[in-house]
């Protein structure tokens, strides 16, 4: 009896803690409320399975529990129920992955319209990139990272020259326009995760990955590292702000370019690049702190 | 009515009288012992005593997410290399070991109806190597630099890099020794249960007569031979990387402004090979646990497995497939886009089969005469947790479902689930169920109805919310989850929660093991066969069996593992060993 | 992964042939008494050592199909550079030939009783085996000499990786010579003998082809014969 109550409960209990429980996804700012949409769906069609299944044992349990001189039927199989059950299952489990793979398509098919930014991960930061005014980024590699050209951007690139280039500071994307986001690591892997925007992909030294989106609302998003990177793992943090066109232009206008951050003469770009180093190693510092504790 | 019954004149067992080395003095009994009874326990106590190890692990970890600044000695370097070990030990020195080198070298001779197993030199090898394996595993505790903290994938580059615990010292070195170790013990281990499933079977024991304890185990025991060498040479190469300075992983990497001396090797090579054993690994726990808990569920409600044959193609079907799923746990890392929609299919076609099982445990339990031992409830327990953990896996399995939700608290939450508790909770099932075989004494109930409680409604606890912190966009292995816009202050209250009942559930093994030490003396009584089952090995002539099992002449098989309450049969149980012919229609073949 | 795949195929064909004599189609419940006791329902009348040492081969395989494929796949990044095999090698490949046939040739004497001729093949094929493994290591010598180090390029990584593992296995191999050679000296029984030798014959032929394989592989004919399939197929 206990048992078969306990069982009711569960069922219960878990489907009122998915209805009542304030714990649930944060408000999407990206196009992807397909993915959350499949969510849902997923979410019914297993919900339905595990209360059918749990409260179908609740019912064996509860009617078939032993007593004295039961005894039990014998059935050793029963072909037609069994491929039913085959049958429905198939149904079931292609109705999940169809919507899905849809979906799916969808996301690894950027759209023609989509600006290039290039996110770049290192031990524990993230750096941006976007195209100058030649809408191209020019190439880069890791054996060009140096304190003076921290993203690695091949310096005889003339489609690097004019890269507008955010080191360890903010990125600003413009609400309403998809952009790809290319996503390269000068060290180990990262990943660039926006809970908000819904899509991730991890960041592999030795390639460029991508993913793309469209921002559609105004705001400030934190930016979480989702592949375990070292001990700074939990403190990679970023921020994105999502602005109207406006503010984004005015943003970018303040931003410097490649050509003139590795200028010789300009003396901020020794700043700059010590400033980040020092970034990079605030984690460091701040590890170290806890370490000592 | 088909009923060959030679009432006189059987013919001697076919088989050779296996060689059985008969031990002479203490050492060779129960130290260096052939007995693959002994092998069993040996096995399961090295792989008990490490798992608590990891258990100790994870309530340091739950300390430190539970309670965020408030113990200080769980730095992030500490942190991480708890969650490595725990991952590691859990995965592959406790269930692994446990389910095939303990319940697998216990079950198999006696099920199949065999003196041993057929290699019984190597078999010994096997598990001294393991112990090897688990030795040099728990020294990197002791190195300098402390064990690895590269989480239990080890992924690289980051796993033999300074920013890494461990990874410029001892610690990964260790760690890949140890895999490499257990990886060699396995297969002579692994060769053992699979040749003895294959030639060691007594007459009349076909495969289809074979209980599913030994289709699981035999089938996950192929598929860890063909899915550890992946590891195997995983392992090697990342060896030769962190060593001799190779680059079969490691690409060119600017390091906190330092170049390092690699070049061109690929990160995702590592995560094909990782997973390419990692998937099928996920089955190798969870086949023995699904035979298992069928055999549980048949003896308990007394009645015979429902779909027996389904039940031995699902597994069988669920083996191979589950060697072409690995890259659904690479959907976000960056390989090429269109391998998503070649695993999402396949991964979700393998819950065909698997939901076949469930129903048919399930259905078994209709019109039945269940018995609610401890066994049973374990079993019951078993299907609601690996129900919830299955369908979580449709989640993740669902490509683009997946994308939000990797490497979130989802993830972790669904895999605790579905290869933590599900198969633990099969692990006690079974350990209720033939203690009174090893021990000849029965465990204690109430002890054993607290356990089961607060094991099965705490795990829940846990596991079950925690699915809704990845769904926030919590991420796993985040030594703090402070600073986080996303972590609101009721998540927060959440995530204590969770600790606290990580510490109740842990108490509870406690009491179990309690249980287990104390019954050996104190428990009551179990006889030959308390469950009244049908299988070989309640049918020994002693309790526990002595050293080649079945007394002077092998046992002949007359049917199936399964014959509960046949109608016209006296019992509602026929051993398998009975001759004779009972129950209706049973149509000429 | 392809080459894996194609090799976990071939062991799925011998599991599904064996699956196929196993009866799965029956209902065991209706069978009663010794009905299923037929030997090819039972076991193989293969000896067990055999059987067990084939499973062994197929995870031997296993590995080796595994290095072949993360061979290919490292190959991919522009970073490799072919190194010159040593010539030796050819030498090695003959002599590992030799001791493959003088152990085939041992296994016939074996079966027809010949004691002499057996201690003389074994001592044969140990002796030349042993031939390979100094080889192998001239060969090494000469590669690191001529300047093609470990870690330099991966596909010297490759190289060293992989033979050194190859050897490895020759010389577990001959752990299991020796104790055959000394139970074929000490006048153990003849079927004991006889097993062990086959037992090493099986394990040299396999050892040999896969030798034959990686070799094929290193000298960059297999990966000549994937493009050439590629082409046929596109």
């Amino acid at each position: 009896m206990a048992v078969a109550l306990v069982l009711v409960l569960i069922v219960v209990g878990s489907v009122s803690f998915h209805l009542l429980s304030p714990w649930w996804w944060t408000p999407i700012a990206s196009n992807w409320d397909y993915i959350d949409n499949t969510i849902i769906i997923t979410f019914w069609i297993t919900g339905v399975v595990f209360a059918a299944v749990v409260l179908f044992m609740a019912y064996c349990v509860f009617r078939f529990r032993h007593r004295e001189g039961n005894r039990a039927a014998y059935e050793p199989e029963n072909k037609r129920l069994e491929s039913w059950l085959t049958i429905v299952t198939a149904v079931g489990v292609t109705t999940l992955l169809v919507p899905g793979l849809f979906v799916w398509s969808r996301f690894v098919t950027v759209p023609s319209d989509a600006t290039e930014v290039e996110v770049i991960g290192q031990q524990w930061q993230w750096s941006f990139r976007l195209p100058g005014k030649d809408g191209k980024l020019g190439t880069s590699d890791t054996r060009d990272v140096s304190a003076d050209n921290p993203l690695g951007i091949i310096p005889g690139d003339p489609n690097g020259q004019d890269d507008v280039v955010v080191e360890a500071a903010d990125l600003h994307l413009q609400v309403g326009k998809p952009v790809k986001m290319l996503l390269r690591s000068i060290d180990v892997l990262h990943d660039f995760f926006v809970p908000e925007f819904r899509a991730k992909m991890d960041m592999v030294p030795g390639s460029v990955t991508y993913f793309w989106f469209t921002p559609t609302k105004t705001g400030t998003f934190q930016v979480l590292c989702a592949e375990l990177c070292g001990q700074g793992h939990p403190l990679m943090h970023g921020v994105v702000v999502v602005d109207t066109q406006q503010d984004y232009l005015a943003w970018i206008g303040q931003q410097q370019t490649f050509a003139q951050l590795s200028a010789p003469q300009k003396t901020g770009s020794a700043d700059q690049a010590s400033g980040t180093m020092a970034s990079g190693l605030n984690v460091a510092a701040k590890l170290e702190t806890v370490g000592s504790r | 009515m088909v009923d060959i019954t030679p009432a006189d004149g059987i013919p001697p067992a076919e088989v050779a009288e296996v060689e059985l080395y008969h031990p002479h003095s203490w050492w060779t009994k129960y130290i260096f012992s052939q007995d693959a009874k002994v092998i069993a326990v040996q096995y399961s106590a090295t792989a008990t005593g490490i798992g608590l190890v990891a258990l100790v692990l994870s309530w340091l970890m739950r300390l430190q997410l539970g309670f965020p600044g408030t113990f200080n000695f769980i730095t992030p370097e500490a942190y991480y290399q708890f969650i490595t070990m725990h991952g590691m030990i859990m995965v592959i020195y406790l269930l692994t070991a446990l389910f095939l080198g303990g319940f697998g070298n216990y079950l198999i001779p006696l099920m199949v109806g065999a003196r041993d197993m057929v290699f019984p030199y190597v078999n010994m090898l096997s598990y001294w190597i393991y112990l090897l394996a688990v030795l040099v595993l728990v020294s990197s505790f002791f190195a300098p630099g402390g064990p690895t903290g590269a989480g239990w994938t080890l992924y690289p580059p980051q796993a033999i890099m300074s920013g890494t615990p461990g990874g410029q010292d001892w610690g990964i070195i260790l760690m890949l020794s140890s895999l490499i170790l257990f990886i060699i013990g396995f297969t002579m281990g692994g060769l053992n249960y699979v040749v003895t499933v294959l030639q060691g079977r007594t007459r009349g024991m076909t495969m289809m007569r074979l209980p599913l304890t030994v289709w699981g185990i035999f089938t996950a025991t192929v598929m860890a031979l063909l899915a550890f060498p992946a590891l195997f040479v995983a392992s090697v190469m990342m060896l030769l990387d962190r060593v001799l300075g190779t680059s079969f992983f490691m690409p060119a990497i600017s390091e906190l402004g330092q170049q390092l001396a690699h070049n061109g090797g690929s990160p995702i090579l590592f995560q094909h090979l990782f997973w390419f054993f990692g998937h099928p690994e996920v089955y190798i726990v969870a086949l023995p646990a699904f035979g298992i808990v069928s055999d549980l569920i048949s003896t308990h409600a007394r009645k015979n497995i429902f779909g027996y044959r389904m039940m031995v193609w699902a597994i069988v079907g669920i083996g191979a497939l589950s060697f072409v799923v690995w890259a659904h746990h690479m959907y976000v890392s960056g390989m090429h886009p269109y391998f998503g929609f070649f695993f999402a299919t396949t991964t979700l076609i393998i819950a065909i089969p698997t939901a076949i099982k469930v129903y048919n445990w399930v259905l078994t339990l209709w019109r039945g005469d269940i018995h609610l031992t401890i066994p049973m409830l374990f079993a019951l327990a078993f299907i609601v947790t690996f129900v919830n953990g299955g369908l979580t896996g449709l989640f993740l399995g669902n490509v683009v479902v997946d994308v939000p939700l990797s490497d979130t608290m989802f993830v972790v939450a669904h895999f605790h689930m579905v290869m933590g508790v599900a198969p633990i909770l099969v692990v006690f099932g079974a350990i209720y169920h033939w203690y009174p075989k090893v021990t000849g004494r029965m465990l204690d109930e109430t002890l054993g109805r607290f356990h089961f409680w607060v094991t099965f409604l705490g795990a829940y606890l846990i596991f079950f919310p925690m699915h809704y912190l990845g769904l926030m966009g919590v991420p796993r292995r985040y030594a703090e989850l402070t600073d986080m816009t996303i972590m609101t202050e009721s998540a927060r209250h959440l995530n204590s929660f969770i600790s606290i009942m990580a510490f109740i559930v842990g108490f509870a093994q406690m009491v179990f093991l309690f249980n287990l030490i104390w019954s050996i003396r104190h428990g009551r009584e179990a006889g030959g066969n308390p469950w009244r089952a049908t299988t070989l090995e309640w049918q020994t002539p002693q309790t526990p069996p002595a050293h080649g099992n079945f007394g002077k002449n092998l046992p002949i098989v007359y049917r199936w593992a399964y014959d509960y309450s046949v109608p016209g049969a006296k019992e509602d149980f026929i051993p398998q060993n009975m001759p004779g012919s009972f129950g209706p229609s049973r149509e000429p073949t | 992964m392809s080459v894996i795949i194609v090799f976990l195929f071939v062991v799925a064909g011998f599991a599904g042939w064996w699956l196929s004599h196993q009866g799965l189609m029956s209902k065991p419940w209706l069978e009663q008494g010794l009905a299923g006791d037929v030997v090819a329902l039972n076991r193989s009348t293969l000896p067990t050592a055999k059987i067990g040492l084939g499973v062994f081969l197929a995870v031997v395989g296993c590995l080796f199909a595994l290095f072949t494929s993360a061979y290919f796949m490292r190959m991919a990044v522009p970073d490799w550079q072919p190194l010159p095999l040593p010539r030796l090698l050819w030498l090695n490949t003959g002599v590992l030939v030799l001791s493959s046939i003088a152990l085939q040739c041992t296994s016939v004497a074996a079966r027809r009783g010949q004691i002499d001729t057996v201690r003389l093949g074994l001592a044969t094929a140990g002796l030349t085996a042993l031939a390979f493994l100094i080889g192998q290591l001239m060969a090494w010598r000469q590669l690191t000499a001529d300047g093609y180090l470990l870690a330099s390029n991966p596909a010297n990584s490759f190289f060293y990786l992989i033979t050194g593992i190859h050897g490895l296995h020759i010389l577990g191999g001959l752990v299991g010579l020796g104790r055959t050679t000394t139970s074929a000296w000490t006048g153990a029984r003849p079927e004991r003998v006889r097993l062990g030798v086959e037992l090493c014959a099986m394990y040299w032929h396999f050892l040999l082809f896969v030798w034959l394989a990686i070799f094929a592989l290193l000298a960059g004919w297999a990966a000549t014969f994937v493009d050439i399939c590629r082409l046929l197929l596109t």
